[in-house]
């Protein structure tokens, strides 16, 4: 059966090129589909952090394929590896020159709850400085796994009130 | 070799005895002729590769209380030689730097002396490695407890703005430690060896 609507898209022609919809929505969505990750790779867990970016998974996908090494550049700073306690000042100090918004994914056992180092010199779960979003179990966790917190951090995102924390905070 | 070049070493240190030692040769030196020893070894026995440098705490009331360990290498002979040197002063241990012979020195003692507070006289640069600076403590020696103690952070303006300090870890009756020869997988993983207290439950008081 052959329709009569030939577009593929949203026309915005028959609107008057008025497109009408919340803040709130279109803020989330620009702010979702780019989330370039600030790569915190500190241990194993960098190595798959790197294949998730790699093509085999591809993180791209995801709109978040631009890995920053500024963090005045980043969105999303991926904590991968063990913290110690010398490095966690560096990582807070990285994370207080990531512009807003800003998201943290703790990603594996060592940077959720210090994982197998109960020890004198690791910083049991980066959650003691600084916030945290998305915690990815594993040790490390697969690439599939960091793609779905990937997801439900965007998810996340997009439940904020954006337009509000632009004009309150 | 290995017997030939510790009877040529103690002709020419008399003050060096044999070390019990399961696999490569060793001796005990005393520390103040240890530089002198470990020369001979590099220049006469061909040990030219300095491979490690760490040290032994006795525990808190033995004399002597430490040990500083060498392990060289040779690149011709294809063997390792052991020196073990006895630091003198037990409250404040301290040996001559190995840095004049081996360059390779520097690193491994600044880890040597971080871990364990050894001061190597004539170290070019004898700061801490691996701690940061201003960390009170010296890990490995036997008192320090493993999950540690409470300190600051090493940056202050980032403890006063997160409230964040070093804590001790929690243990949970650990250290946590693989039964062998255990043939059930499940079994045979690392597990504390008293699990009748965690974070919620205190540890009974003994």
């Amino acid at each position: 059966m052959v329709t009569a609507n030939t577009e593929l898209t949203y026309n915005s022609k028959i609107e008057g090129e008025v497109v009408v919809s919340r803040a709130d929505a279109v803020i989330n969505w620009v702010r979702t589909n780019s989330m370039w990750p600030m790569p915190m790779g500190l241990a194993c867990c960098a190595i798959e952090l790197m294949a998730t970016a790699s093509s085999r998974f591809d993180i791209a996908r995801f709109g978040a394929e631009v890995m920053r090494f500024s963090p005045r550049q980043s969105d999303v700073m991926i904590v991968a590896g063990t913290v110690t306690y010398k490095m966690a000042t560096a990582l807070r100090r990285i994370y207080d020159q990531m512009a807003e918004p800003k998201w943290v994914i703790a990603m594996g056992a060592c940077a959720s709850t210090g994982g197998m180092y109960r020890s004198y010199a690791v910083l049991q779960g980066v959650d003691r400085i600084v916030p945290v979003d998305v915690y990815v179990s594993g040790c490390p966790p697969r690439p599939e796994a960091l793609l779905d917190a990937l997801v439900k951090l965007q998810d996340k995102v997009k439940r904020e009130r954006s337009a509000r924390n632009l004009f309150t905070s | 070799m290995s017997a030939e070049t510790v009877a040529a070493l103690k002709a020419k240190f008399p003050n060096i005895t044999d070390r019990a030692s399961l696999d490569h040769p060793a001796v005990n030196a005393p520390a103040a002729e240890a530089g002198g020893v470990l020369q001979a070894l590099r220049d006469e026995h061909g040990f030219d590769l300095l491979a490690d440098v760490t040290a032994v705490d006795w525990a808190k009331g033995s004399s002597p209380r430490f040990t500083v360990v060498y392990h060289l290498f040779s690149t011709t002979g294809h063997g390792y030689f052991r020196v073990a040197a006895d630091c003198p002063l037990d409250g404040d241990p301290e040996v001559p730097t190995a840095t004049g012979l081996w360059p390779a020195a520097n690193w491994h003692e600044r880890e040597v002396y971080d871990m364990f507070g050894i001061r190597f006289t004539g170290h070019p640069d004898l700061r801490r490695i691996l701690m940061w600076d201003a960390y009170p403590y010296f890990p490995l020696r036997k008192e320090f407890p493993l999950a540690g103690i409470d300190t600051p952070l090493p940056d202050p303006e980032i403890a006063a703005e997160t409230g964040t300090a070093v804590k001790p870890a929690p243990m949970a009756g650990g250290p946590f430690v693989a039964s062998s020869g255990a043939m059930n997988m499940t079994e045979a993983e690392p597990r504390a060896k008293d699990e009748s207290w965690n974070e919620r439950r205190t540890k009974p008081e003994a």
